[in-house]
Parts: C-alpha cells; sequence; structure tokens
C-alpha cells in the first residue's frame, strides 16, 4: 500500500532535493520560497545529504554561483521567487546560452510595485524567453514529480538545457496536501549519475566558456538553441512515461480535462485547474459541456497539441494570473497564436484573475462558464480581455 | 610548500598560459600584469574575467588565448562565477569524482571591481571561498570608451568626467578598494605594479599558497585611457610606485607592511605630466588640483608608514 503523506508544497521539492543530493545548491532567501531552503539546509546541516550549499548574498549571485557551479561539471539545483527571478533575469539568458542544466524550482509571487508576496505569474512569464524550459504545477504532488523529472530532461544530453519548475507561491508552496513521495532509492536510480560535458574543472582538457560573440555567429548560436527547444517535446514525453513507470502517475505536455465533447473550456495554469476542474464536474451535471486544458510544458509551448485540443470548441476562456500592461495576457497569446492557422477556432477570450494573491473562488469559475454560455446561446459578442474577481470601491 | 623560482632564466622556459594572437592593445598593462600572474603560478589555473578588455580581445568567436579552464558569464559577478566553480570542486572532490590540486583566479578591471561587481566580490570574501581575485586597475572603464569609475583617481578627464571649463575632470577621490577587501578579515591583501615584476609575482606566488579568499589589486597602465605613450606602460608604472601614488604593500592576516619604500620619493607631477587626462592640472587656474593631489597622496603614504611603524612596534 501506498504511504501517503501530508506536507505543503515547499517542503514536497525539500524532501526532493535531499533524494536527489545536487553537488551544489546556491540560494537567497525570498518569500516564498525561503523554508524550501531553510528545510534543505536542515538536511545539509543534519549530514543527511553532503550537496555543497552556497548561502550567497542576491539571487543575481545566486545564478551566478550556479552557472559556475555547472559549467564546473556536477548536478546543480536552486529555487526562487517572484522578484528574486526578476534580479536573475540577465543570469538566466547566460544559463541557457552556456547550456547549463539548472534546475529551478520558482515558487511563483507577484512582482513589486505595490510590493506584495503573494501568488501570480508575473515573475516565470518575465523569464519565458530566457531559453529555459519551462514546467508548471498544478500543486505539491505535481511540482515534486515534475522536479524529479527536470534533472533528467535538464541533463538529457541532447538537451543540456536549465529547467524551471513552478507552484503557486503560498497557495501551494505553504498549504498542507497529500502527497505520494517516491523512495529514496527510486528516485535516485531514475535521476542517475551526472555526466559531465566539457566540465571547466578538467585541466587535461581546458575549455572556455562565455566568448563573446558578435554579428558574424551569433545569430546562428540563436537559432541554434531554437532547434535544441523543438527536441524537449520528445524527451519531456518520454521521460513522463518512463516516470508513469515508476510511480503510476502520468504526465503529458498539458493535461486535458473533459474536452473531448466539450463546447467550451478553460485555459489555465497551475493551482487554479483545481478549483476550476471541480466546477466544471459540477456544471456538467447540469450539462453544460465544459473542459479545461491545463499546460505543463510552458516552454517549448506545444502549439499544434494545444490547438489540436481546442479546436473544435465554440467558445475558450483563458485564464492568466499575470499581465501584459495595454496588451494580452501570456497565456493568451499563447493560445492564440495556436488556434490562428485553425481554419475552425473558438471565440477567445482573455480575463486576469488572482493578481497578487487574490483568491480565486468557485463562482468566480462559475462566472467565467456562464460568461461562455452566454457567448453560446445568445451569440453576444464579448470584451476579449477582462479582470475577474475585481472589488468594487464606491 | 615549495614554490618555484621566480629567476628571469627559469621563467623565460616558463610556459605562458595567455596566449599571442589576443586583441589586447599593443602596450596593454592588462596583459603583462595577466602573464606575470600565471608565471608565477605553478599549480593547474581555472581562471575568470568579468565582461571587459580582458575577455572581450582572449576569448571570441572559435578562439580562445586561455590555455587553462576560463569562464566569463557577466559582468558585475566574476568573482561568484569563479566561487561557483571553486564549490563544484570541492563538491566533487568530496565526492572522489576529482583528485587534482587547483587553484582558482580572478582577472577582472575596476569597474568590475569597485564598481557593478563589489557586491558579489564582497560577499565571496565574507563565505571564505578559495581563491585568489586580482583586479588589473587601469582607473576607468576602458573597454567602453573610458567612463569614470570608483577608480578614477583625484582630477583625471575622462569621457563622462571630462574637464571642461566649468568642472575640471573627475573631482571625487578613488575608493580604496584595498582597506575595503582588507576589512573583510581575509588571509590576504595587496597591492603590486608591474613595474615591480619580482614584488607582483611574489604577492602572486604567496596568494596561492594560503587557503581563503586573497585579493590583489594591481595597476595596469592604459595608454588609451590614460592618453599616455604607447610604450610606456612600465615607465608610468614605475612613477607611479616612486611618487607614492601607488604604494607596494601587503596585509597579510591583518598586518600591513610596506614591500617597496622608494629610495626618493617623487613629486605626483611626475606621474602626471606623462598622462594626457592629468593635462589640465597643469594649466595654472588649476594649481590648486595638482595641490590637492599632492597632499592626497601626502596622507595616504604617512598613513601606510605610521601604520607599519606602529605594527613594528607591537602596538
Amino acid at each position: 500500500m501506498k504511504k501517503m503523506t501530508a506536507v505543503t508544497g515547499n517542503e514536497a521539492l525539500a524532501e526532493a532535493l535531499r533524494q536527489i543530493n545536487p553537488d551544489v545548491c546556491a540560494a537567497y532567501p525570498i518569500t516564498p520560497q525561503t523554508d524550501m531552503m531553510q528545510r534543505f539546509s536542515d538536511f545539509v546541516a543534519d549530514g543527511l545529504v553532503d550537496t555543497e550549499m552556497m548561502l550567497v548574498e542576491s539571487e543575481h549571485s545566486a545564478m551566478s554561483a550556479c552557472i559556475g557551479a555547472s559549467a564546473g561539471g556536477g548536478r546543480v539545483a536552486t529555487a526562487t521567487s517572484g522578484p528574486g527571478l526578476a534580479l536573475m533575469w540577465e543570469m538566466l539568458y547566460v544559463a541557457s546560452g552556456m547550456r547549463c542544466p539548472i534546475v529551478m524550482a520558482v515558487v511563483n509571487r507577484a512582482l513589486s510595485a505595490p510590493l506584495n508576496i503573494h501568488c501570480d505569474h508575473s515573475d516565470a512569464m518575465g523569464a519565458r524567453d530566457s531559453g529555459w524550459i519551462q514546467l508548471w504545477s498544478e500543486n505539491a504532488q505535481e511540482a515534486y514529480d515534475n522536479f524529479i523529472m527536470a534533472f533528467r530532461i535538464a541533463e538529457h544530453p541532447g538537451i543540456r538545457l536549465p529547467v524551471m519548475v513552478c507552484m503557486d507561491g503560498f497557495i501551494i508552496s505553504h498549504s498542507v496536501g497529500v502527497m505520494d513521495f517516491l523512495a529514496d532509492d527510486k528516485v535516485q536510480r531514475f535521476v542517475g549519475n551526472f555526466t559531465p560535458q566539457d566540465a571547466l574543472l578538467d585541466v587535461e582538457r581546458p575549455v572556455s566558456y562565455g566568448p563573446l560573440i558578435v554579428t558574424d555567429q551569433y545569430h546562428e548560436y540563436k537559432k541554434a538553441q531554437n532547434e535544441i527547444m523543438d527536441s524537449v517535446f520528445a524527451v519531456t514525453e518520454a521521460v513522463a512515461s518512463e516516470f508513469e513507470y515508476l510511480s503510476g502517475r502520468r504526465y503529458g505536455l498539458f493535461e486535458s480535462y473533459r474536452l473531448e465533447d466539450a463546447e467550451i473550456g478553460i485555459v489555465v495554469l497551475n493551482s487554479a485547474a483545481g478549483t476550476c476542474k471541480d466546477i466544471i464536474d459540477e456544471a456538467r451535471e447540469n450539462g453544460v459541456k465544459v473542459g479545461l486544458l491545463k499546460p505543463r510544458l510552458f516552454r517549448p509551448f506545444p502549439y499544434a497539441a494545444v490547438a489540436e485540443a481546442l479546436s473544435h470548441l465554440k467558445v475558450v476562456c483563458v485564464l492568466d494570473r499575470s499581465d501584459s500592461f495595454g496588451a494580452f495576457a501570456p497565456l493568451y497569446v499563447e493560445i492564440a497564436a495556436s488556434l490562428y492557422p485553425r481554419e475552425q477556432r473558438p471565440v477567445l477570450l482573455n480575463r486576469i484573475y488572482g493578481l497578487g494573491g487574490r483568491d480565486f473562488m468557485p463562482e468566480h469559475v462559475e462566472a467565467v462558464i456562464n460568461e461562455m454560455t452566454d457567448i453560446v446561446s445568445r451569440r453576444i459578442a464579448a470584451t476579449p480581455k477582462k479582470y475577474i474577481s475585481l472589488r468594487q470601491y464606491y | 610548500m615549495t614554490t618555484s623560482s621566480l629567476k628571469l632564466k627559469d621563467l623565460v622556459n616558463k610556459d605562458i598560459r595567455l596566449a599571442p594572437g589576443h586583441r589586447m592593445c599593443q602596450g596593454c598593462g592588462a596583459a603583462i600584469v595577466v602573464k606575470m600572474a600565471l608565471l608565477a603560478i605553478d599549480k593547474p589555473v581555472v581562471a575568470c574575467s568579468p565582461t571587459g578588455c580582458l575577455e572581450v580581445t582572449t576569448c571570441i568567436s572559435d578562439s580562445t588565448a586561455w590555455k587553462i579552464p576560463w569562464i566569463h558569464s557577466a559582468f558585475e559577478n566574476a568573482a561568484v562565477t569563479l566561487a561557483g566553480v571553486e564549490t563544484m570542486y570541492r563538491a566533487l572532490k568530496k565526492r572522489g569524482k576529482i583528485s587534482q590540486d587547483m587553484t582558482f583566479v580572478v582577472f577582472a578591471g575596476d569597474g568590475g571591481t569597485y564598481d557593478i561587481g563589489l557586491q558579489s566580490l564582497s560577499g565571496v570574501m565574507e563565505r571564505g571561498h578559495d581563491l585568489l581575485y586580482i583586479c588589473y586597475d587601469n582607473g576607468a572603464y576602458m573597454n567602453t570608451g573610458t567612463q569614470r569609475s570608483g577608480a578614477t583617481p583625484f582630477g583625471a578627464s575622462t569621457t563622462t568626467s571630462p574637464a571642461g571649463s566649468a568642472v575640471p575632470g573627475k573631482l571625487q577621490l578613488r575608493k580604496d578598494i584595498v582597506k575595503i577587501m582588507a576589512a573583510h578579515n581575509i588571509p590576504y591583501v595587496a597591492q603590486a605594479s608591474p613595474s615591480h615584476h619580482l614584488d607582483l609575482m611574489r604577492k602572486v606566488q604567496k596568494a596561492v599558497s594560503i587557503s581563503g579568499p586573497k585579493f590583489i589589486n594591481i595597476l595596469s597602465p592604459c595608454h588609451r585611457g590614460w592618453r599616455s605613450k604607447a610604450d610606456d606602460a612600465i615607465t608610468i608604472s614605475k612613477l607611479a610606485v616612486n611618487t607614492c601614488f601607488w604604494p607596494l604593500y601587503e596585509i597579510e592576516n591583518g598586518k600591513m607592511k610596506l614591500t617597496h619604500v622608494p629610495k626618493e620619493k617623487l613629486p605626483v607631477a611626475d606621474f602626471l605630466k606623462p598622462q594626457g587626462r592629468f593635462a589640465h592640472l597643469f594649466r595654472p587656474d588649476n594649481a590648486w588640483m595638482l595641490e590637492d593631489a599632492q597632499r592626497q597622496i601626502d596622507a595616504e603614504w604617512a598613513a601606510l608608514q605610521a601604520t607599519q611603524a606602529c605594527e613594528a612596534s607591537g602596538n
């Protein structure tokens, strides 16, 4: 019988780190990631792992240290949130450009100003073009599973790219959920030994990292980076099927929930998908044909497969937990880009929810479903971009 | 620990681990500094440079001048990038995946050290990483075209502190980076000049023999920025030392020692005169600047001598 445990998202990822026991971990405290690294520091202090911890003086230095350590030729992990990820931004591009297979937990948090420590996805969305692979997670179990799989994807010899595993700050990182941990030896066998490639610490075969490359070759370098991303889909799926064999849990590039016979659908990332699925089940009982698509692999983005899953719908509402001021929000843009090549495509709505940790409640999902139902039955036009659950001020 | 000979007849037979063919300017002080430092180290070296002259001229597209492992990641983080490498070294050594002994050296300019890289440098020193940080100090952002930095000396005309009709060059003093580093209570801090090559190489040799964080600030003439003659790097560094503009000293385990005392302390004007960046200091209306510059140097020199005397007397 499986042993189920009740833990927070941060505890789950600290536990994954303990099982993986990376060579080097460099981190800086930031809410809501902080207690993940605190817990891991306990493991180091108690000798449960022999990872070299670098408790640095900023997130910029955390990512710089990870890059140096990764180039050195070993397994590297870190974690951050919101402004911490923003401070790393310059170095994110360096990590991917240098093919450093670093794995980072991103505990999603809003960006200032105004200062806000709670969940939204502005941090990871700001890093979506940095050449990092992005896996998103609905709950602690998915975050744990994604985190373990991330090492295999990152370190795959054909990929060698950094991966960020996103989970919602506080909503998942600090709330207790039921978890099925894998046994230590199973995780260790699954992740395997790290195979260095062009290690900086190989003094017999010296290599230079980080050259200046200007107009003659830079363009080709960036195209090559894009090509590697193309092979991430197959590797992510192969790793997932191996993981399914190990855990019994099945992961695709995205989760498709009751979409096959649906007329309307919701697209949403991370924890809000759980609330949506509950309300979708209720609506189904009332005869509303609604489904949901929850992207898991956001970078690279599986455009064709997403279009295949959504194009038969009449209305799709993309729920974004981050914004692009004066423009459509990031997830909406990807869904629109997926569907545009299709002759048959749904009416597309963009609804912004939950910024800075604003609660996303069942009634918000009901309102979204009602709005889509109205569009189908009364053929009314809808405002493409709106904010939901806004407070009314008098 | 055995150290190898620094005699010229032995040095000429050593491999210079920064290969010819790099694109540094003819007469560049930084190239001389890097070669001297590498010659003084026998162990395998893993090096790191921030974005800057040395970096953009030594590793371009498919070519590298570095015969040793070398990494550049960005501008403000050379210390912590190499600290990451050094930490991985300790991790792999502990796990038996690496056995070879090696040493870690940063070569960074003053912009990447005094200014944008100071936070990461300070963190690395505080955390006690086993590496040597060498700053080749040419007193401005030379790679981007001689903009003022925290290392630019008082009075110097740069492209962002130009000597104009209202403001006569940089009016602020440079930071005392050696004292800032010494305040981290690290085992070894020193200042050196390529004009005194034996002193420079002995300091590098001593630094790499000590475990923990080490810092050496080395004068690095840049004739483009200093507007001096291309073959004057060594002559001008000698004047910097002998005017006491650039005192040669070290602080080992907190104890300060002058490693060279000029036989005759020359007026600072002798160091400033051959450099176009100080030409306006010699105009009669700017005579006060020359006097100020001399006063600052006299005060620093007197303070260093007093510290040494105080330590020698055991007080």
